[in-house]
């Protein structure tokens, strides 16, 4: 009997104990189990010459400019390359935190784009556990190089190109993360001596963290049926990412001169191993035009 | 002795039984704290509010304790909430903040005094500081509902400010907590 009484001595005692011990720990338990998103699996909406899964949140404006140099091994009465200009001045605009609309003119074909983007999965875990992030980007293309006035023979159709990318991308750490994105490049009229109408790419593109701030980016679009004529390369970078308040800067050094997805994939001239390499720069800066609440 | 035996049985039977009454009466929480802050800057004022913070509250003891989700909390700008949490905050890392105290003068506020003390340790981002701060307290209904406003400095939990450029945080920033308890 009074090994009973002892016995629950020890538990009221233990009980007392616990219960005194922590509202704390009671707290933690009571809390319900929740899904965590992946932010920021990439800094900006670019990784280098290709998009990223990134879509703006809601309300929020980007703007970015996006600066290629001439090629590096053009010596030094082109100044390795800083004599010549390619740029792209886009704008971006997140109507949810999913979709959102952009558009751009680059100098090169003095070609207008626009797109689509949506993001149809988020990388989570806990209740709800998703291993990547999906988005998809739907773009079209115009030149408007040679001027219509002179060149009336140019119909519109001949200027038009369109792309799909679907972007699968996963934050490994809070550190890495990875992109494998496969495109598709549709030119509605090509020279079919040297130029296919449908061209499809696997594009990889991965970041690493140095510091809080700093990124080492590299990207690399293979492209799977190049025309057997084909005069073209698979677009290459290396690329350095500062991110600062509401801007993210990134310096790159790639062989394409592509600023847009139809010319990345299906119009890189420069052999990168062979000292054709641009540098560049993608700068973007974010207005958030719209606050939540 | 047999008697004696007895009578030590029942004290402790009662002794138990009130035992385990005594732990569990008088025990308070708050499901949906709103916690705020506000950190004014020379280029843009930052704020974020969170209101599912959670809280316990021992009337017997003043005992308190405070759980908050880092990521929960809202920001005006998108981006802003993205940088808190991956950057200053490394939620991924420091996923909560806490406060483990005690309220002190809880019991003068049953007679109308509202203003009380909080002590405690307050963790955020993983590093852990003794505070002391003043606030309200007040019975509405059945009800308590708690309020406080204080400083904290982001150097004291090791919440690094870059020096790149463009960055526009102050190195103060000012908390506000309003909690309502209803008994468990």
């Amino acid at each position: 009997m009074n090994r009973v009484y002892l016995l629950a001595l020890m538990c009221w005692v233990s009980f007392f104990a616990y219960a005194q011990d922590d509202l704390m720990a009671e707290l933690q338990d009571a809390q319900p189990e929740k899904t965590e998103y992946a932010i920021q699996t990439f800094r900006g909406t670019r990784i280098i010459n290709g998009h990223s899964v990134e879509t703006k949140g809601k309300g929020e404006l980007e703007f970015i400019f996006s600066h290629r140099f001439g090629p590096l091994n053009s010596g030094a009465y082109n100044f390795w390359g800083l004599d010549d200009a390619f740029v792209r001045l886009g704008i971006e605009y997140g109507i949810t935190d999913w979709l959102g609309v952009g558009i751009g003119r680059s100098s090169t074909d003095k070609t207008f784009d626009g797109f689509v983007r949506y993001k149809v999965l988020r990388q989570s875990h806990g209740v709800t556990n998703i291993p990547f992030t999906l988005t998809a980007i739907g773009s079209g293309y115009i030149k408007t190089s040679p001027q219509a006035k002179f060149n009336p023979q140019v119909s519109i159709k001949d200027r038009m190109a369109y792309s799909l990318e679907l972007l699968i991308g996963k934050k490994f750490s809070p550190n890495f993360s990875l992109q494998i994105s496969p495109v598709l490049v549709h030119r509605i009229t090509v020279n079919p001596m040297f130029e296919n109408n449908d061209d499809v790419a696997l594009g990889i593109g991965g970041k690493h963290n140095i510091t809080r701030s700093l990124a080492v980016t590299g990207e690399y679009f293979y492209r799977v049926n190049p025309h057997t004529n084909s005069t073209r390369s698979d677009a290459i970078g290396l690329g350095l990412e500062i991110e600062t308040g509401g801007h993210v800067f990134q310096l790159i050094f790639t062989n394409s001169l592509g600023l847009f997805t139809r010319s990345v994939v299906s119009e890189t001239q420069g052999d990168f191993f062979d000292g054709d390499v641009h540098f560049g720069f993608n700068i973007s800066r974010n207005f958030q035009l719209i606050h939540k609440k | 002795m047999k008697l004696l035996f007895n009578l030590m049985k029942l004290l402790f039977s009662i002794f138990l039984v009130f035992g385990f009454l005594a732990t569990h009466a008088q025990k308070y929480k708050s499901e949906q704290a709103t916690i705020t802050f506000f950190s004014e800057a020379a280029i843009e004022n930052i704020a974020a509010t969170h209101s599912g913070a959670s809280s316990l509250f021992n009337a017997e003891t003043g005992e308190i304790a405070f759980l908050v989700q880092i990521d929960g909390f809202q920001f005006e700008k998108a981006l802003m909430q993205q940088h808190f949490n991956e950057k200053y905050m490394e939620s991924h890392k420091f996923p909560t903040a806490t406060f483990k105290g005690k309220i002190i003068g809880f019991e003068k506020a049953l007679s109308g005094k509202p203003e009380v003390k909080a002590v405690g340790l307050l963790t955020i981002h993983g590093q852990t500081k003794q505070i002391e701060t003043e606030g309200s307290l007040t019975f509405v209904k059945g009800k308590i509902v708690m309020s406080s406003i204080f400083m904290i400095e982001l150097a004291d939990y090791k919440i690094k400010i870059p020096r790149l450029l463009w960055q526009n945080i102050a190195e103060k920033v000012e908390v506000k907590i309003v909690s309502t308890y209803v008994p468990i």
